[in-house]
C-alpha cells in the first residue's frame, strides 16, 4: 500500500552515506602546527627544511609529521607546548626572511583528503583572532592625482617652452597662471593633447591674469579610486603575508571598505600598525647653498626648496625635485649596520631605480643626499560639531649623508631609532606602499579563551537543545516520534555536511542558526503527524491516513518553508558577516529539513508500516 | 502522550475583540515606549568601543574602575558580563581621538595595576558611521523581509490575508522591540537577527493557519466565515502549540547554555515566538476577517484546480 519505488530508497541510503562522510572530517581533532614560510623566495628550500628538522631534533622536540606543499613547510605537533617551543627555537634560529606562523590544521585522516571531505572552518568568534573593516580615504585619491598633475605640468609647460607664472593646486584641480593669453592657449593645447579624458580644461581671466584650471574628468576619477582600492587589497595581502597569518580573509566591500580576517592573531597592535601604516622613502638632494635655520625662523623656503625636519628637530633643508620615489624598491631588510653598529635597513631597486639612481648618485658623487621618511595615517577630530577623519602625513628626514660614491642596486639606510622600526620600516617597504591611507571603522577581536568558550557552550546548547528535543518527540508521537528523531538527527548530519562541503565559516550565530532549525525542522513532521491523527480521528483507516497525511500536509510544508526562506534570503543579502552566516545555516537547515521530514520519515513509515495490509493501529 | 487538542473548539474569533484590546495596549504601549525612551542600542548600531576581559578569579567592579579612573578612562561603563571573572568595558565614541586604539591603550591600563592575570576576550571596536549604516541598513532589511513576504502571500491566497499576516507579523516585531526597551536590553546585531527569525518563525505559523482556513473554505461550504476560520484556527491548535514547545525547548537550552553573547538573541526569539503564536491564533485570522475575507474571495483559488470537492 504504502511503498516507495526503490530508487527512492536508494537515493535516502545514498545521501545518508555522502552526508555521514562528509560530516565525518568534524569529528577529528586539529592539530597544533608551525608553518615556515620565505618571504624572499617564496619557497622554503630543501636544506632549509633538513635543517629545520636538525635544529629541532637537536633540541628534542618531538614533530608529529611535516608536509611541504611546495611553497610553505608545515610542521604537525602533538601539543600546543610544543608548538609554541619550535616556533620560539625556529624564529631565532632561521634567518630574518623567514617567516614562523602558528596556526591549527586539520587532522583528517588522508582517505578523507583524498575525497576532498574537510571539516567546517571556525569562524573568528570560535577559534579567536582579528577583524578589520577598514575605509579608504578616497579623498586622498584625487590629491595624489593632483599633486601628481601638478609636478608633470610643470615639466610639460617647461618641455614646451611655455612662460607660466606658476603652477598650484588646491581641492578642486590644478590651476596655472600665465602673464598673456597666448602663451595660456597654447599650454591649453599641449595639456589637452596629453591629457585627453583624464581632465577637463577650463580657462578664466581676471584682470591681467589668465588662467588654465585642470579638473580631473568623472570617469577617471572613478577608475583611479578603484585603482587604489585594489592597489591597497594587494598591499595588505603582501603585508598579512609578512605577518605570517594562517588563512587570512582580504576583501572588498561595499565602494571603498575592505575587510581584513586574521584567525588567531593575539598581537593586535602590531596588526593595526602594519595594517594602516603607508610608509615609504623619498630621496631628495640637499640644498647647500641656503641656510636651513634661516627657513625655519622664516617658515619660508627658498624656491626650489623645501624645509624639512629631521627627528631631533634640526631643520634641513631639500630640493623639490625628487631624486627617486619608494616606488621603485623591490625589497628591503632589516639588519645591523656593519660600520656603524646602528639598526639599518637594506635596500634593494628593481632595475628601472637602480638606472635612475646611478644616474643621479653618479652626477653628484660628494653632494649631500636626505633621505624622507614620509607615514601616513588617518585620525577622526571634531571640526564645527562634525566628526570628521583627517589624514595626517609625516615627513621626516631619517639620514643626511654625502653621497661617496655611485650607488647602485643596493645600499643601506640608516638613522631609524630602533631595530624594531628598522623591520618594520622593511616590512612596509617590500610589501608595498598604499595607494590612499585607510582608516579602521569597525575592529573586532575574540581571544583564543572566549573562542574556546564559545565553542564550548555552543556545542552544548546544541546537545541539550537537541536531546530535549528528541525526548519531547519520542513521548509525544511514540513510534513516529521515533522515526522523527531518526529524520532530526540525519538533518543534523547533512547540514554538518554541507556546510563542510561548502567549506562555510561556522560562527557562533551560524550555530544558533543550526540550533533554531532544529527546532524548527521538527515543524514539517509535528504537520504530518497531526494531520495524520486527525484522519485517524475521521475514521480512516491507518494506512489511508498515513498517505493522507503526508499528501496534504506537504502544501502547508511547502508555503510555511517558502516565506521562511524568503526571510532568511533578505537577511542574507542585507546582513553582513555574523548575519549572513545565520542566514546561511537557516537556508541549508529549512531546506534539509524537507527532505529529511517528507522524504526520509515517508521511506521508515512505509518500510515500517506499508506492506501491514491487516494494520489496525498506529503508534502515534 | 496525547494532549486533548482534538477536541479543541475555542471561540477564538469570538474573543477577537478582547484580542484586538490585549494586542492594541501592547502595540501603544510598545510605540510609546519606544517613542519615549527608545531602545538600548549596542555599540554595533552607536558605535564606540567594547571590550571585554577576564580575571582569573572574580574581581570587584570597583576596583576595575578605579583602576580605569586613573588611567584617564573615567567615562568608561563597567560591568559584570556572564560571571564575576569576566568584565566588558564599554566606551562611548568620542571625538578627537583615535578611536581604534583605544582598546590598546585601556588594556594597558588594566595590565599596569590592580588584580593580576588579566587576560582580553574580545574587542568590539564599531565607527559612528558604519553603526549608522547598520541602523539604515537593519530597519531597511525588515522593510524589505515584510514586503517581500506580503507579495508572496498575496500571490498565494489573497491580498486581504497577505495584510493580515503582515499586520500579525509587524505586530510580533512592535512588541518584542517594546519588551526589549522595558526592559533595556541590549539590542546588537544578533538581537536584530533574531527579530528577522521571529519574522520568518512567526510567519510559518500563519500561513499554516491560512492554509487550513483555505481549505475548510473549499470544504465547508455552509458554514459562515466566521465559523469556518474558528474550526481552521482549533484544528491547528494542536501543531501551533507543539511546534512553540518544541522551538522553545531549543532556545531555553540556548538562553541557559549558550553563554551570555548569544543571550540576548535568544532572550529575543523565546520573547518573539511566544508573541508570534499568539498574534498567529489571535490576530493573523481576524485581521483577515475583519478585511472582508470570505468564501468568494478564495474563488480565483478555485481555478487553479481541486474543483471536484466543489460539487454538491
Amino acid at each position: 500500500m504504502n511503498q516507495y519505488p526503490y530508487w527512492k530508497y536508494v537515493l535516502i541510503v545514498v545521501v545518508v552515506l555522502v552526508g555521514v562522510i562528509y560530516s565525518l572530517p568534524n569529528l577529528y581533532p586539529e592539530d597544533p602546527v608551525v608553518q615556515v614560510a620565505n618571504s624572499t623566495t617564496d619557497v622554503v628550500d630543501a636544506d632549509t627544511r633538513l635543517q629545520i628538522q636538525a635544529v629541532l631534533e637537536g633540541r628534542g622536540v618531538e614533530v608529529k609529521s611535516t608536509e611541504f606543499d611546495g611553497a610553505q613547510f608545515m610542521l604537525r605537533f602533538n601539543s600546543a607546548d610544543d608548538q609554541l617551543l619550535a616556533a620560539d627555537i625556529l624564529r631565532t634560529a632561521l634567518p630574518g626572511n623567514h617567516v614562523v606562523g602558528l596556526n591549527l590544521a586539520p587532522a583528517t585522516p588522508g582517505w578523507l583528503r583524498a575525497i576532498n571531505a574537510r571539516p567546517m572552518s571556525l569562524g573568528l568568534d570560535l577559534r579567536g583572532g582579528v577583524h578589520f573593516l577598514m575605509e579608504v580615504d578616497m579623498d586622498a585619491v584625487a590629491d595624489n592625482i593632483y599633486e601628481r598633475y601638478t609636478s608633470e605640468f610643470r615639466t610639460q609647460l617647461r618641455d614646451a617652452r611655455i612662460r607660466y607664472l606658476s603652477v598650484e593646486r588646491d581641492d578642486s584641480g590644478v590651476h596655472v597662471r600665465f602673464a598673456d593669453a597666448d602663451s595660456r592657449d597654447e599650454a591649453l593645447r599641449v595639456l589637452r593633447r596629453e591629457y585627453r579624458g583624464d581632465l577637463d580644461f577650463r580657462t578664466t581671466q581676471s584682470g591681467e591674469v589668465f588662467r588654465l584650471s585642470g579638473t580631473v574628468t568623472s570617469d577617471y576619477l572613478t577608475a583611479q579610486r578603484r585603482l587604489a582600492l585594489q592597489q591597497n587589497i594587494t598591499t595588505l595581502r603582501n603585508r598579512v603575508d609578512e605577518l605570517g597569518v594562517a588563512e587570512p580573509v582580504i576583501q572588498q566591500q561595499g565602494e571603498d571598505r575592505i575587510v581584513v580576517q586574521l584567525p588567531g592573531v593575539q598581537d593586535t597592535a602590531r596588526a593595526k600598525e602594519i595594517l594602516g601604516a603607508t610608509a615609504t622613502l623619498e630621496f631628495r638632494l640637499v640644498d647647500e647653498n641656503n641656510d636651513p635655520f634661516a627657513a625655519a625662523q622664516s617658515g619660508r623656503a627658498p624656491a626650489n626648496s623645501r624645509l624639512y625636519f629631521e627627528r631631533d628637530g634640526t631643520p634641513v633643508l631639500l630640493q623639490r625635485q625628487v631624486m627617486l620615489t619608494g616606488d621603485f624598491i623591490n625589497d628591503a631588510s632589516s639588519g645591523i649596520a656593519q660600520d656603524s653598529g646602528s639598526p639599518a635597513v637594506f635596500i634593494n631597486l628593481d632595475a628601472q631605480g637602480a638606472r635612475i639612481f646611478s644616474r643621479v648618485t653618479g652626477e653628484n658623487v660628494g653632494r649631500l643626499m636626505g633621505v624622507v621618511f614620509i607615514e601616513t595615517s588617518t585620525e577622526t577630530v571634531e571640526e564645527d560639531g562634525e566628526l570628521v577623519r583627517r589624514t595626517v602625513r609625516t615627513e621626516e628626514v631619517i639620514n643626511v649623508a654625502r653621497i661617496q660614491e655611485q650607488l647602485g642596486r643596493r645600499f643601506q639606510i640608516t638613522g631609524l631609532e630602533s631595530t624594531r622600526e628598522a623591520r618594520n620600516l622593511a616590512l612596509l617597504l617590500r610589501a608595498g606602499a598604499l595607494a590612499a591611507p585607510m582608516s579602521i571603522v569597525e575592529e573586532r577581536t575574540v581571544g583564543p579563551s572566549l573562542g574556546r568558550d564559545n565553542i564550548e557552550r555552543g556545542f552544548n546548547s546544541v546537545a541539550i537543545g537537541f536531546v530535549l528535543v528528541l525526548i519531547f518527540m519520542a513521548l509525544y508521537y511514540r513510534v513516529f516520534g521515533l522515526v522523527a528523531n531518526v529524520a532530526l538527527t540525519l538533518n543534523l548530519i547533512l547540514i554538518v555536511a554541507i556546510l563542510s562541503m561548502l567549506q562555510a565559516t561556522l560562527t557562533l550565530p551560524g550555530i544558533a542558526g543550526i540550533v533554531l532549525t532544529v527546532g524548527m525542522a521538527v515543524d514539517a513532521n509535528v504537520l504530518i503527524f497531526e494531520r495524520i491523527r486527525e484522519e485517524l480521528r475521521n475514521g480512516n483507516s491507518p494506512q489511508a491516513a498515513i498517505k493522507a497525511g503526508y499528501d496534504r500536509a506537504f502544501s502547508t510544508i511547502a508555503d510555511a518553508n517558502i516565506t521562511t526562506l524568503i526571510a532568511a534570503l533578505v537577511l542574507f543579502m542585507f546582513g553582513t558577516g555574523p548575519i549572513k552566516g545565520f542566514a546561511i545555516t537557516l537556508s541549508i537547515g529549512i531546506l534539509v529539513s524537507m527532505f529529511t521530514a517528507i522524504v526520509v520519515t515517508r521511506g521508515i513509515i512505509n518500510l515500517t508500516y506499508g506492506r501491514q495490509r491487516r494494520l489496525k493501529t498506529l503508534a502515534i | 502522550m496525547k494532549l486533548n487538542f482534538a477536541k479543541a473548539n475555542i471561540d477564538f474569533l469570538g474573543q477577537r475583540r478582547i484580542a484586538l484590546v490585549v494586542s492594541l495596549v501592547l502595540i501603544v504601549g510598545s510605540l510609546l515606549l519606544l517613542g519615549f525612551r527608545g531602545l538600548n542600542f549596542g555599540i554595533d548600531f552607536t558605535g564606540g568601543t567594547l571590550i571585554e576581559v577576564g580575571y582569573p578569579e572574580a574581581v570587584e567592579l570597583e576596583e576595575v574602575r578605579n583602576q580605569l579612573e586613573v588611567g584617564g578612562f573615567g567615562r568608561a561603563t563597567v560591568q559584570y558580563f556572564g560571571t564575576s571573572r569576566d568584565v566588558l568595558i564599554r566606551l562611548a565614541p568620542r571625538e578627537g581621538e583615535n578611536t581604534a586604539e583605544l582598546s590598546e591603550q585601556v588594556l594597558e591600563v588594566l595590565r599596569s595595576g590592580g588584580p593580576a592575570g588579566v587576560e582580553l576576550r574580545r574587542v568590539e571596536f564599531v565607527g559612528p558611521q558604519v553603526g549608522e549604516e547598520l541602523r539604515e541598513q537593519g530597519g531597511l532589511a525588515m522593510i524589505y523581509a515584510l514586503f517581500g513576504i506580503l507579495i508572496y502571500v498575496a500571490l498565494r491566497f489573497e491580498w486581504r490575508f497577505s495584510v493580515g499576516a503582515v499586520a500579525a507579523l509587524v505586530h510580533d516585531v512592535i512588541i518584542t522591540l517594546g519588551i526589549f526597551s522595558l526592559f533595556w536590553l541590549e539590542f546588537d546585531l544578533s538581537v536584530l537577527a533574531a527579530v528577522l527569525a521571529v519574522i520568518g518563525y512567526s510567519l510559518n505559523d500563519t500561513i499554516v493557519v491560512y492554509d487550513r482556513i483555505r481549505e475548510n473554505f473549499r470544504k465547508l461550504r455552509k458554514q459562515t466565515a466566521e465559523r469556518v476560520m474558528n474550526i481552521s484556527v482549533n484544528e491547528t491548535l494542536a501543531r501551533t502549540i507543539i511546534t512553540g514547545v518544541t522551538t522553545l525547548l531549543v532556545l531555553l537550552a540556548l538562553y541557559l547554555l549558550g553563554g551570555a553573547v548569544i543571550q540576548n538573541f535568544a532572550l529575543a526569539l523565546i520573547i518573539g515566538i511566544v508573541v508570534g503564536t499568539y498574534s498567529s491564533i489571535y490576530v493573523a485570522a481576524a485581521v483577515a476577517l475583519v478585511m472582508g475575507v470570505d468564501r468568494s474571495v478564495m474563488l480565483p483559488v478555485k481555478k487553479e484546480g481541486a474543483e471536484l470537492d466543489e460539487r454538491p
